[in-house]
């Protein structure tokens, strides 16, 4: 399998001293879908900005499909899409404009330009906005219009920094359905985000990012099953004025309100055996939902790990 | 391949610029070509009438080259300064940056759309300015040469400036507190040879007196400098401040952390 992303001992301290990256090693392969994760001020900006150039790296070596950035400066950049986190466009020029603009900066002739522009304007539900001036756009427009900019040249590579950011919960699943077909029509993306629930759903790798350091590398499904404690909130038929102690081993329960209870399982105890002790203590579930986002418990448990020194 | 890519950029970033500036012509246009003509009523007309020759020349006329070459150097300068500053300002720079284009292309693109600019209102003056004097046009290769070179020195200065610029007020120290001196010092509105024998020397170090001077050789045939070492200045200029703004785009100055 061929390697979109080789990073080797890359390092980064800026002027004024901070160090944001101490010896980042990573690899992402062709077609993945990939997660960054990590909290403010990880480096994960500044990881980005490297192989973007945006970011000038103090040591370390970094290669896009193969080819070292410093080497093969344009053809590495031709295979690379960013969309940043912050807003960077004009604010005074059309939509239309600034897409067509910047298929021009990649050297697309002005008709397949057009044809581009017209594409991806479509795909991203922006096409009768196209001669709208941006700043006049809402905050998940904007949004998509910086993923229609860095698509314009189809890029291999696509770099996603917290790109539904501020962006409403139903255009953030189509946002994730389009990314999940140009995914699968051979588009590697990287993707950095806040919403662990959107890596979970989205990525099939991760590498969690904390202080400069990867501190976790691996496929979701792996992180995943190391999850060995999961936590569910039931809600009750009734009100509960029972007594919710039991000998269920691996089980815990406590009430939350009159008509909800937390379960928290461990050592391999599924949620049947939750129902089934209260279904013997007279309790009937109508509906449950998991407390928190299984990633992000994990995501959590490894910053904890990372900041006592250890794994 | 890449020629054919670079030579698209460049046409982007150039249409891009004209763009920017005929989008906001009430604020890049219309205020400079009012204030030239302001100077030819004022200057030239009113007070003029009361100076007689000057160089040989009614005072209307002597100061007509002077005033055009000081739209195209305002002009080209601020152009320049004031795009790629509120690029940096917005960010988007980095369409630029991430973009496969060489620095001299990007470079090249916003000089010459500060060259635009400047010519475009030098242009509009120009015509103004046959509403009020005859312009013989004695070298049309020296006159549009030194304009082109004077606006390509200027577009150079003004990406200097916007490079080092962090905020508004810093766009606007050199035009303000250099540029318009420099310019009003420079034999736009007298020959020097109404200077006492040290301001004269002191003239002579001030670069825009030679553009002023060549561009009114180019146009009436009288100069206070010999041209050709005018033109050896302006080559050197345009050379020195190119190899600047490479080296601090290169470097990432200002642009890349």
């Amino acid at each position: 399998m061929t390697v979109a992303i080789s990073v080797d001992k890359l390092e980064k301290t800026y002027a004024s001293g901070v160090v944001a990256l101490k010896g980042v090693s990573l690899e992402v392969e062709q077609g993945d879908f990939f997660a960054l994760l990590g909290p403010n001020g990880a480096g994960k900006s500044t990881f980005i900005g490297i192989l973007s150039t945006l970011v000038r790296r103090t040591d370390g070596d970094v290669r896009i499909f193969g080819r070292n950035v410093d080497t093969h400066v344009y053809r590495t950049k031709l295979d690379l899409g960013v969309v940043p986190q912050e807003i960077n466009f004009s604010q005074f020029e059309k939509v239309g404009d600034i897409v067509m603009t910047q298929a021009g900066y990649y050297g697309l002739p002005r008709k397949l330009a057009a044809q581009r522009t017209e594409k991806y304007l479509k795909q991203l539900g922006l096409w009768e906005k196209r001669d709208t001036r941006s700043r006049l756009l809402s905050g998940g427009m904007k949004r998509r219009m910086m993923i229609a900019r860095a698509l314009v040249h189809e890029p291999r590579l696509l770099i996603l920094d917290e790109p539904t950011a501020g962006v409403d919960i139903e255009l953030r699943r189509s946002m994730w359905d389009f990314l999940l077909e140009i995914n699968r029509a051979g588009t590697t993306i990287v993707l950095t985000t806040h919403y662990l629930e959107e890596a979970e759903q989205l990525c099939r790798n991760i590498a969690i990012i904390d202080e400069g350091r990867i501190i976790e590398d691996t496929s979701m499904k792996k992180l995943l099953l190391e999850l060995d404690t999961h936590a569910y909130i039931l809600d009750a038929e009734a009100d509960l004025d029972l007594d919710l102690r039991h000998d269920e081993p691996g089980l815990s329960l406590r009430k939350v309100d009159s008509h909800s209870i937390e379960a928290v399982l461990s050592g391999g105890r599924d949620i049947n055996s939750a129902i089934a002790v209260l279904d013997r203590l007279g309790i009937r579930i109508v509906s449950m939902r998991n407390k928190a986002n299984r990633l992000e418990q994990l995501f959590l448990s490894r910053l904890r790990a990372s900041e006592n020194g250890g794994d | 391949m890449f020629t054919d890519h670079r030579l698209i950029a460049f046409e982007t970033i150039i249409i891009k610029e004209v763009r920017r500036f005929m989008r906001i012509w009430t604020q890049t246009m219309l205020p400079p070509v009012i204030t030239i003509s302001l100077y030819f009523v004022i200057f030239g007309n009113l007070v003029g009438s009361r100076i007689g020759e000057m160089g040989g020349f009614r005072y209307m006329e002597f100061i007509v080259p002077g005033l055009i070459m000081m739209a195209v150097i305002q002009n080209s300068y601020s152009n320049v300064v004031s795009s790629f500053f509120s690029q940096k300002f917005q960010r988007s720079v980095e369409e630029l940056l991430v973009a496969p284009i060489p620095n001299y292309v990007i470079l090249s693109g916003f000089i010459a759309g500060g060259m635009a600019r400047g010519l475009c209102v030098g242009f509009i003056v120009t015509l103004v300015s046959l509403f009020f004097a005859d312009l013989p046009l004695y070298s049309p290769v020296i006159t549009i040469s030194v304009v082109l070179f004077t606006s390509l020195v200027f577009s150079l200065g003004g990406f200097i400036n916007a490079v080092f610029a962090n905020n508004f007020d810093d766009v606007s120290i050199i035009p303000t507190f250099v540029l318009t001196p420099l310019i009003y010092l420079g034999g736009v509105f007298y020959s020097i040879e109404l200077l006492p024998p040290f301001w004269q020397l002191v003239s002579r170090l001030n670069p825009i007196f030679y553009m002023v001077n060549t561009f009114r050789y180019g146009i009436l045939g009288t100069s206070d400098i010999d041209v050709a070492w005018a033109f050896a200045m302006l080559v050197l200029f345009a050379v020195l401040l190119f190899g600047a703004c490479i080296w601090l785009l290169r470097r990432g100055t200002g642009i890349r952390s």
